[in-house]
């Protein structure tokens, strides 16, 4: 029988993948998503910061930043959850940019003013198919549950040859 | 204190005035929103009851770095932020907006390098609900890279 890996190994390696992936997307970087890992569940983080402001006079997070906030959640979610086999296997090539689905639609549901302060947010792949996905996501700040923001997205997989 | 101010009295006066007070009050209150400056989002056109809002292309924005398209978040935005000035600039609009919900389809990846430029409009009022939908376009007007429809909330001036 062969030996378990060695805990470290698993963890540095989950970490190298996701950090890969996060940090291959711009976007992700411009807004200040960071993911938080734990096993295969992630949670993604938004800091707050005075440039995601939409309403100075509340004050209240951007539409859109909550928007991308959610999308990217639900990207990084999906693309995670495909990539995690070749992972565990040790397929995955160094250096290579991973394959991103492509957002279909996506809509937002707006539940409460998101407050000048960190937000979070989970997303849950409700079907990933060869061609389609669909994915919904929650947000909150200081009360898990009390969402401030969720949507559900679907989403095409991209195919080996990358189109 | 200042940006503050001027959201206030832009928030109030988008929806009145000359056409070209209302641009003047429209971009200063664009400016005054953090995040949409961040994104370099500049306002093209306003008039009753709909926007034109333009963000140029930018390296930072990229949500695909194998193809260089902008990430679907920053359409979002663009289309959120001009969605919300549409419905500030309604004549039976007073003070501000929130959205309730947005739907965004992307009928096709924006061309890099490309400035995108979304137009909103405002459909439909109720007393409380304003309906909104938007497009959004790069170079090649004929097809639009996404659609978007969505609920902002909505305060009638008095009177009207």
């Amino acid at each position: 029988m062969r030996k378990p890996e060695p805990v470290q190994v698993i963890k540095t390696r989950r970490d190298a993948a996701l950090h890969g992936l996060v940090q291959s997307v711009p976007y992700i970087q411009f807004l200040g998503v960071e993911f938080d890992r734990r096993g295969d569940e992630l949670t993604a983080v938004l800091p707050y910061r005075e440039e995601l402001i939409g309403n100075p006079m509340l004050p209240a997070l951007h539409g859109g930043a909550t928007a991308a906030f959610l999308e990217i959640t639900s990207i990084i979610g999906l693309t995670w959850s495909t990539m995690w086999s070749d992972m565990e296997d040790g397929k995955l090539q160094d250096g290579a940019l991973p394959v991103i689905p492509k957002t279909i639609d996506f809509t937002v549901d707006y539940l409460r003013s998101g407050l000048p302060r960190d937000a979070y947010a989970r997303a849950r792949v409700n079907r990933s198919g060869r061609r389609y996905a669909s994915v919904h996501v929650e947000a909150w700040q200081d009360n898990r549950d009390r969402l401030f923001a969720q949507a559900t997205g679907h989403f095409l997989m991209p195919t080996p040859d990358g189109s | 204190m200042r940006a503050l101010a001027l959201v206030r009295k832009a928030a109030t006066n988008v929806h009145m005035s000359t056409k070209t007070d209302r641009m003047t009050f429209a971009r200063q209150f664009l400016d005054a929103i953090p995040h949409s400056r961040a994104l370099g989002m500049c306002l093209d056109e306003i008039g009753e009851g709909y926007a034109v809002l333009s963000m140029p292309y930018d390296e930072r924005f990229i949500g695909n770095p194998s193809t260089g398209v902008i990430h679907g978040g920053a359409v979002s935005a663009l289309m959120d932020t001009c969605g919300g000035t549409a419905v500030m600039s309604h004549p039976q609009a007073h003070g501000g907006t929130a959205t309730i919900d947005l739907r965004i389809d992307y009928m096709r990846a924006a061309t890099p390098g490309q400035r995108i430029r979304a137009r909103a409009e405002c459909y439909h009022v109720t007393r409380s609900v304003a309906f909104v939908r938007a497009t959004a376009l790069d170079d090649d007007t004929e097809n639009p890279v996404a659609s978007a429809t969505g609920a902002f909330t909505f305060q009638r001036a008095k009177g009207a």
